[in-house]
């Protein structure tokens, strides 16, 4: 490999991740993409899920991302995140919470698409790729 | 006469104000810089959030009929959302009342132009004055200002202006907030929000040739109508953070001020307990060597 590329994550709150990567994998809005340097520049909205990038030592990290969008430079990824955990700060218990309270909400208020159960919608999401990522084995 | 123990009294107690401002002084100054940092971690975001925000504009044929909705001025305005940001505790001197003559001013101006606005109070004190006031408050966010709020506020918030505007319920939104200048000065600002004015264009030509390579996926136009709205957020976040820093500025200059305020009048209470208890000795001197006069003849 040429090398690596620089990886930001930011968030209005902090900034979650700032270090070289092997290689980066993000949930794009048209699916997964992985970059290594010396990628094309583009521009890109982001699902929420799993943003998953190989560090400095070859061992692998995920992050949680939601509500973001990707750039992408030949030398250097940034992801504008409205969350993002990286998977050790990810909070199981509260994620668990925020999916029963989602859950409790979408099937009291099934019928009709209004804003609360939309909003439900994308908490039950984020609460779910929360959990999953922290099943993961790898930090 | 005030006697002596009433002054005593006096002094003990404007005493006791006197630690309380001073507590609430540096109570405001550790919150105050709680605020600076949340600020200061905002900022790396929003600058590159504009930055490309800004290239994406550039590469957007802005043509009347396919521009985004939230970027199209409505011909004519009728109804407006206003989003006053105010505290929810008091003690930090005129801080509320500038925002809310703020608010009160654009309310008549608009009123006078035939416009409806619809009032949405972020914060106690605005809430609690319009309420009195009898003005019909659409929405209310409280115990949000000067606390520990995250993004999600600015995007709820951001969400209801948006949804009013697309379905045609509001016309513009606008938002009044306290920009924070300095830590003497903080001045009530309005800025409009919805649709969205003053995209910055990236003027570098440099950067926009840059820009122009980048691939886009979804195309430019779809990226820019999924960012729009986040512009809003952001601005919405900014001024909260901008609020919340001025009230704990606010209130650090205010509980500055009745500190020394405190001291002037404890110096000068004091002064009259001394006189008065000079005066009360001299009295007491008198009658003594009265009455020994008195025995003697």
């Amino acid at each position: 490999m040429a090398g690596n590329i620089m990886l930001e994550v930011v968030t209005p709150d902090k900034s979650v991740v700032s270090e070289e990567a092997q290689i980066v994998v993000a949930p794009g809005e048209y699916g997964e993409f992985g970059v290594l340097i010396g990628h094309t520049s583009f521009l890109t909205t982001l699902k929420t899920g799993m943003l998953r990038y190989k560090d400095k030592g070859g061992s692998e990290r995920a992050v949680f991302v939601s509500g973001g969008f990707a750039e992408v430079l030949p030398n250097k990824v940034t992801v504008l995140a409205e969350s993002a955990d990286r998977r050790r700060d990810i909070d199981v218990e509260r994620a668990r919470a925020a999916m029963k309270r989602a859950e409790q909400r979408l099937s009291e208020a099934r019928v009709k698409e209004d804003i609360d159960s939309r909003r439900a919608e994308a908490a039950l999401q984020r609460a779910i790729a929360r959990m999953k990522i922290s099943e993961r084995r790898t930090a | 006469m005030a006697t002596l123990k009433d002054i005593k009294l006096k002094i003990v107690g404007v005493k006791k104000t006197q630690k309380i401002t001073k507590a609430m002084n540096m109570v405001a100054a550790s919150k105050l810089r709680g605020a600076q940092e949340k600020a200061e971690a905002f900022r790396p975001y929003a600058n590159k959030f504009a930055e490309v925000l800004g290239s994406l504009s550039d590469r957007i044929d802005a043509d009347e009929e396919h521009a985004p909705p939230l970027l199209v001025p409505r011909a004519e305005v009728k109804t407006i959302d206003l989003l006053l940001m105010t505290s929810d505790r008091g003690l930090c001197g005129g801080f509320n009342t500038n925002l809310i003559i703020k608010a009160e001013k654009f309310m008549k101006e608009k009123a006078e132009q035939g416009v409806d606005v619809r009032l949405i109070c972020m914060g106690r004190k605005g809430r609690d004055y319009f309420r009195r006031k009898k003005y019909n408050i659409h929405s209310e966010h409280i115990g949000v200002v000067g606390g520990k709020f995250g993004f999600n506020v600015a995007v709820n918030a951001g969400q209801e202006l948006i949804d009013a505007f697309l379905n045609g319920e509001t016309d513009e939104a606008h938002v009044i907030f306290s920009e924070y200048v300095s830590m003497s000065r903080q001045v009530p600002t309005l800025s409009q929000v919805v649709p969205i004015v003053g995209v910055e264009k990236a003027e570098q030509a440099q950067e926009a040739e840059y820009i122009a390579e980048h691939i886009c996926e979804p195309p430019a136009e779809e990226l820019m109508a999924e960012m729009l709205p986040k512009q809003v957020y952001v601005q919405i976040f900014r001024g909260l953070l901008e609020t919340s820093t001025s009230e704990h500025a606010a209130r650090m200059a205010a509980m500055d001020n009745a500190t020394t305020n405190c001291g002037e009048m404890i110096t000068s209470l004091s002064l009259v307990y001394n006189k008065a208890r000079q005066a009360a000795i001299t009295a007491d001197l008198m009658d003594i060597v009265g009455g020994a006069e008195a025995l003697k003849g």
